[in-house]
């Protein structure tokens, strides 16, 4: 089980780089206590017999891993925000895309830490893969805003595969959200 | 702290690069893959990441390469992380840790001695791709 909201975010961001998108959107709206995401991609999409499928923690389509059973990240989520008064929703159309979103309740004594945002914003940036993915971020108490293009955000540093771009691109974050140090 | 722009990054980035390219050459071809699948992430995969990158820089290791991968396959292992360079055999580590990823920068790295106790060989069979 994940132990930080972080960890279910990069879980789902990932399911979007699987889908074979070209493009990902993510939006990271934050206020005093509720953080809302959504993440958008232009993948393969599912039809509602899958989506049915992917939802339940008993079932894994098998094509990743042949004979084991794994395809838990969604459902991670589902029993989290079903257990502290989140929100949750998932639209998708094969061949179009998928969207999911879902809702944070900050406020709920049983929500898991926040944990490193920054790092996992770095962390979704230097995902492999040759998507253009842009996350659109606010926190209304903290009076932030931004928005970051993978593509820009590469071409700037000349790749994000190496600890120094790591720890620009984290610098970078830092700033944005004026976390000193 | 006064907001870091792309334009800025960017000029980081030059500086270093001149200094790096004088001093640092032979650690490009250092690779570390880290497996960042749900059980990976579960049993803190990102805290491994983000100490290979501290502790790299720390050390001025600063060409190696630091790759997201999915799932190895090697879930009762995980963090799992794999480290090529040349002069050693491609190794995967398993129950990478923070302080194991310390270890590793010092004695797989830098002393070219093999971790014995958190070697796990090779990746599960259906994932290898040749």
């Amino acid at each position: 089980m994940h132990y930080e909201l972080c960890d279910f975010l990069m879980d789902i961001f990932q399911n979007a780089v699987e889908s074979g998108a070209g493009q990902i959107e993510l939006r990271l709206d934050q206020e005093e206590d509720c953080l809302d995401c959504c993440v958008a991609d232009n993948g393969k999409g599912m039809a509602e017999e899958v989506i049915r499928q992917a939802m339940n923690p008993f079932y894994s389509d098998g094509q990743k891993h042949p004979g084991r059973s794994l395809g838990l990240g969604l459902p991670f989520l589902v029993q989290l925000l079903d257990s502290t008064g989140g929100e949750f929703s998932l639209d998708s159309t094969p061949g179009v895309g998928t969207t999911v979103r879902f809702r944070f309740n900050l406020a709920n004594i049983d929500t898991p830490p926040m944990g490193d945002l920054v790092f996992t914003m770095v962390q979704m940036m230097s995902f492999p893969g040759d998507h253009e993915f842009v996350l659109h971020r606010s926190n209304s108490t903290r009076g932030v805003a931004y928005r970051v293009s993978r593509r820009e955000l590469h071409e700037a540093l000349g790749g994000m595969d190496d600890p120094e771009a790591l720890g620009l691109a984290e610098a970078f974050f830092k700033s944005q959200e004026e976390i000193d140090g | 702290m006064a907001k870091l722009n792309l334009e800025a990054l960017r000029k980081l980035r030059e500086e270093n690069k001149q200094a790096l390219e004088i001093r640092d050459t032979e650690n490009k071809t250092i690779q570390i893959i880290i497996g960042m699948g749900t059980s990976g992430i579960a049993a803190g995969a990102k805290q491994t990441l983000k100490a290979f990158t501290d502790l790299l820089r720390e050390r001025n290791l600063t060409q190696v390469s630091l790759r997201q991968a999915g799932s190895i396959g090697l879930d009762h292992a995980e963090p799992v992380v794999e480290v090529r360079m040349p002069g050693m055999p491609d190794i995967i580590y398993g129950k990478v840790d923070p302080k194991v990823a310390e270890q590793i920068i010092e004695q797989h790295i830098i002393g070219k001695e093999l971790l014995n106790e958190h070697v796990f060989d090779r990746p599960a069979r259906d994932i290898v791709q040749d």
